[in-house]
């Protein structure tokens, strides 16, 4: 990274920022809160949600803060009528087509900031039967009737004792497909297929996981915001209503099953390892595991 | 790349299928091999740079086979070094691609908004009553909107073929394999009876074969490209400056400056990539110059090329236009074999080649950067920009992208020079300019007027009728006018003042009796359904804009509520999205809404 040094103006105050810094950046390191999706440190922006969108004086467009790069004598503003609008249009548009129940407490704090209110769209439309949005013809639907919203929900797929993908939770942020990508595990099992309210992350002609080149590392899981995909455990006690966040503690430990040095955190509830990830900010792991230090305790446990 | 395949094998066709395209599979590749222990050489590279196959090879499947199995796909990704998660992805992107088994005829019928006026939508009730649902499917604007009802036929092991002025008769008959229709007409009024003389983009329709080099340079054709060697390659860029020319693929961008960043740009190779998507709905004008006039864009991307030191030119055709695919890669041969291309272009020492690629069912892949991305062989979805295509395009590097039309147009700039194109037209909106005429018009069809020349003036002379409902300019992207806007100068210009756009040369004339509900029903449908599904605010946005539609069209609720809401919702995909897809989806219905056209069942009775 260079040293050199950018000026640039953001509500009215001139900062000074590092060339090659983005503006979310340039927001985050002069306490400008920003809502982001789709973005994470350790990926590569993909830009595609769209809520983290600011003002830019001469663009005719409003520009997406996580990807655009601050610029000598940019002039933005983060907090206008047209971003609130635009922040709050992205994050209704979402929730009124998505399950965000269980998206993290960081996104439930942006619907909150923007005063989200996705029931203004109507009554929602009826869940979509099994495999029906993984068939549906590109480039086709049905109209609508003409009183309901339409949205993604969809049975929950469970195939194995790992692994669950509830992609009525899916909000299409693509982070899952780069950790699986070239992001980070280089298996390329799933992808987005279909277009437009169809477009959908699958394995290749929708076939089961354990089917697929997925290797069970759990990256795509630790990256997900919204609960769409899930270990199985952690599943299982929600559907049972024992999930308990309040009597879990996480402890951290390094994983043995190598010599890399992997730094795990284990989410325990009533002595059961409940959930395992990394820290993305961990330099050996940048967030992403393999299928031993993720799954492996299963087998410590003796389930 | 360490890949995992599906268990599924092709069978002998479709493994044909693949091979005729990419050459005999080495012996590695041998059938009956288990797939687990096949080893792919060349590593990353080599996969880089087969990528950009993906598509066509998925289309040769397509083309031969009728429909793309799980044997087939691992077939190709074993052999392009492809992850089938992806090339599923890819696959499923586009609409003339399909991933379930159906019949090896399959019918497209346009329902699209020029169409419908037509009687598409009767046509298609017919058809519910009579053929088997899985025959045919309805489509999108086919670019055949001023002889509508128009249709495809996807015909596997055959050339695919279109059916204009279609009825269910004749579909009936192309199903079954009936014989041909003789080819209509080209459909260009002004070069029919008397012919109006002056045309300049037009001049060799009608009256040139379309399939002959030689017939071509008895009609003016090469003269340009010789003039072009001779200038060199800074005198071209100058003219094309001087032209003052502005792009017709619809952002109207100067051309010159285009060109200026690609020439000079530092990184290389640098391609020329001609944008024939097309498929703005009641757009037909670049078809009928690639039907009609091939040698012409052959010879214009061959000028784009020596100009701005590219040695590679690409031409990105939706899949719909068999036609003009036919002409346009007759035309790229016989220059290659007579020296107008290849390696030695008209004695030169200048080389410059043309690939032919072809869409598959995707109005998104006309976006420029979409368009990259659907050639380097991944989903068509559009870039974030910046970075411009001048910097980073095709394949990460330095690109020209102009429309059909734009490219046309430099024959003559450099012909008889910039100054002369530039005084044709006005100071903003320079040189002729096509305009595709349709809906209830006499005689509709294709026209080239001189930029100025008012919407009015352009409706006489494709007689249309004087109890005028509505104007849609500009395509589904563009504006509807109402009759009492028929004065407006047919300007880049003209058009903004009164927030209009003249989009890619739609006129598209709705009289007192065509169903504006409809219409506009169908464009929120058009482009719910070609979203690319990337970003938010358009993938959600256009579907709630449906909704809302739906809901005025049937008096369910609050009228005002929903227009307010169409209006927010506008707002965010103008300021929010990605694309220009994304930026427009509303603008037509906003237009519409704001001139009372939609009729709802309370004012209907
Ligand atoms: C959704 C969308 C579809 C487009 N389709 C086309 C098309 O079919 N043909 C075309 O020339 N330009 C199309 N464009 C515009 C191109 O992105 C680009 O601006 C154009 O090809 C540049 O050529 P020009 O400067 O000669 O107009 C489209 C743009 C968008 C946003
Ligand atoms: S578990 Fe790992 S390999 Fe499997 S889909 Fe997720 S990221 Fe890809
Ligand atoms: S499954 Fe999760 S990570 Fe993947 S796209 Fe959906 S929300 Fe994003
Ligand atoms: S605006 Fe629409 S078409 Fe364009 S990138 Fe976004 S979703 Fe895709
Ligand atoms: S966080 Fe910037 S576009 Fe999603
Ligand atoms: S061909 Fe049917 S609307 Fe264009």
């Amino acid at each position: 990274m260079s040293d050199r040094q950018v000026e640039i103006s953001i509500d009215g105050n001139d900062v000074t920022v590092n060339e090659g810094a983005t503006l979310l950046d340039a927001c985050r390191e002069h306490n400008i809160e920003t809502p982001t999706l789709c973005y994470l440190e350790n990926l590569t922006p993909v830009n595609a949600c769209r809520v983290c969108v600011v003002e830019l004086e001469g663009s005719r467009t409003l520009v997406p803060a996580c990807s655009r790069q601050a610029e000598p004598g940019m002039k933005i503003q983060t907090d206008s009528e047209r971003v609130r609008h635009s922040r709050k249009l992205v994050l209704e548009l979402l929730a009124s087509s998505v399950d965000m129940s269980l998206a993290n407490d960081e996104i439930q704090g942006f619907m909150k900031r923007y005063d989200a209110e996705p029931e203004k769209f109507g009554k929602t439309a009826p869940a979509s039967a099994e495999g029906e949005r993984d068939r549906r013809r590109t480039g086709h639907h049905h109209a609508p009737d003409g009183a309901t919203a339409e949205t993604v929900a969809q049975p929950v797929k469970i195939h194995d004792e790992m692994y669950v993908r509830d992609y009525s939770r899916c909000i299409l942020c693509y982070k899952c497909v780069e950790a699986c990508g070239v992001d980070a595990q280089n298996s390329f099992a799933i992808s987005a297929a279909g277009r437009g309210f169809d477009a959908r992350i699958s394995t290749e002609f929708n076939t089961r996981l354990d089917d697929s080149a997925c290797v069970y590392c759990g990256n795509c899981i630790g990256v997900c915001p919204t609960g769409a995909l899930m270990f199985k455990p952690e599943h299982d006690h929600r559907e049972a209503g024992t999930w308990d966040e309040a009597s879990q503690s996480v402890t951290r430990t390094v994983c043995s099953y190598c010599g890399v040095g992997c730094n795990l955190e284990l989410r325990v509830q009533d002595n059961e390892i409940v959930r395992v990830t990394s820290p993305t900010d961990h330099d050996v792991t940048d967030g992403h595991l393999c299928i031993k230090g993720r799954f492996g305790w299963q087998f410590v446990q003796n389930r | 790349m360490d890949l995992h395949w599906m268990d599924a094998s092709p069978t002998e066709d479709e493994r044909a299928a693949v091979d005729t395209l990419l050459g005999r599979a080495d012996a590695s590749d041998k059938p009956g091999e288990p797939l687990e222990e096949h080893v792919i050489r060349g590593g990353r590279e080599a996969a880089e740079n087969k990528r950009h196959l993906l598509l066509p090879t998925l289309h040769a499947v397509q083309g031969e086979i009728g429909w793309i199995s799980a044997g087939a796909l691992n077939y190709v990704c074993r052999r392009l070094t492809v992850p089938p998660a992806e090339a599923y992805g890819v696959a499923t992107f586009y609409a003339l691609l399909s991933t379930e088994k159906r019949p090896k005829r399959i019918a497209h019928v346009c329902d699209d908004i020029a169409c419908k006026l037509k009687g598409a939508d009767a046509l298609c009730n017919e058809l519910e009553a009579t053929l088997e649902p899985d025959t045919w499917h309805r489509s999108p604007c086919l670019g055949q909107c001023e002889r509508g009802p128009a249709v495809l036929f996807q015909l596997a092991g055959e050339e695919d073929r279109t059916l204009t002025a279609a009825d269910a008769d004749a579909i009936r008959s192309g199903l079954e394999g009936g014989a041909d229709r003789p080819e209509p007409k080209p459909s260009t009024p002004q070069t029919q009876g008397s012919r109006e003389e002056g045309l300049r983009l037009l001049r060799r329709v009608g009256v040139c074969d379309p399939t002959s080099l030689d017939d071509y340079r008895e009609h003016g054709g090469y003269v340009s490209l010789r003039r072009a060697v001779s200038i060199g390659a800074d005198a071209i860029l100058r003219e094309v400056k001087d032209s003052g020319i502005r792009g017709r693929g619809g952002a109207a961008f100067p051309m010159g400056i285009k060109w200026d960043a690609v020439a000079k740009a530092p990184a290389t190779p640098h391609y020329i990539v001609c944008n024939a998507d097309e498929s703005e709905p009641g757009t037909f004008k670049d078809r009928v110059l690639m039907e009609e006039d091939p040698f012409a864009i052959v010879e214009a991307m061959t000028i784009a090329g020596f100009a701005t030191g590219s040695q590679r030119g690409f031409l990105y055709i939706r899949g719909e236009y068999p036609l003009a695919k036919k002409r346009l890669q007759n035309a790229i041969d016989v220059a290659t074999r007579r020296g107008f291309l290849g390696a030695d272009v008209m004695g030169s020492s200048f080389r410059f080649d043309i690939e032919i690629r072809c869409g598959a069912g995707a109005y998104i892949c006309g976006e420029e950067t979409a368009l990259f991305n659907s050639i380097e062989g991944f989903r068509g979805e559009p870039r974030n920009k910046p970075p411009f295509p001048t910097q980073v395009g095709l394949f990460g590097k330095p690109t020209v992208v102009n429309n059909v039309e734009t490219l046309v147009n430099v024959l003559d700039i450099v012909g008889d020079g910039g100054p002369a194109f530039a005084a044709l037209g006005s100071k903003d909106s320079t040189g002729p300019k096509l305009f595709c005429l349709s809906g209830n018009v006499e005689r509709p069809g294709l026209y080239e007027v001189p930029f100025g020349t008012t919407l009015r003036e352009l409706l006489d002379k494709s007689g249309a009728t004087d109890n005028i409902q509505a104007v849609l300019l500009g395509g589904a992207a563009g504006t509807f006018l109402g009759p009492d806007e028929l004065d407006i100068a047919l300007t880049f210009e003209g058009t903004r003042e009164v927030g209009a756009s003249l989009g890619s040369g739609v006129v598209m004339v709705f009289d007192e009796h065509a169903d504006m509900t409809g219409t506009l029903l169908r464009v929120a449908a058009f482009f719910r359904d070609e979203s690319c599904g990337q970003c938010v605010p358009c993938r959600v946005g256009t579907v709630r804009v449906e909704e809302a539609l739906q809901r005025m069209a049937r008096s369910n609720g609050n009228g005002a509520a929903d227009t307010a809401l169409i209006d927010e919702l506008a707002l965010v995909m103008k300021d929010a999205s990605i694309c220009g897809l994304g930026h427009t989806a509303a603008s037509a219905i906003q237009s519409a809404l704001a001139r009372n056209l939609l009729t709802t069942k309370d004012s209907d009775s």
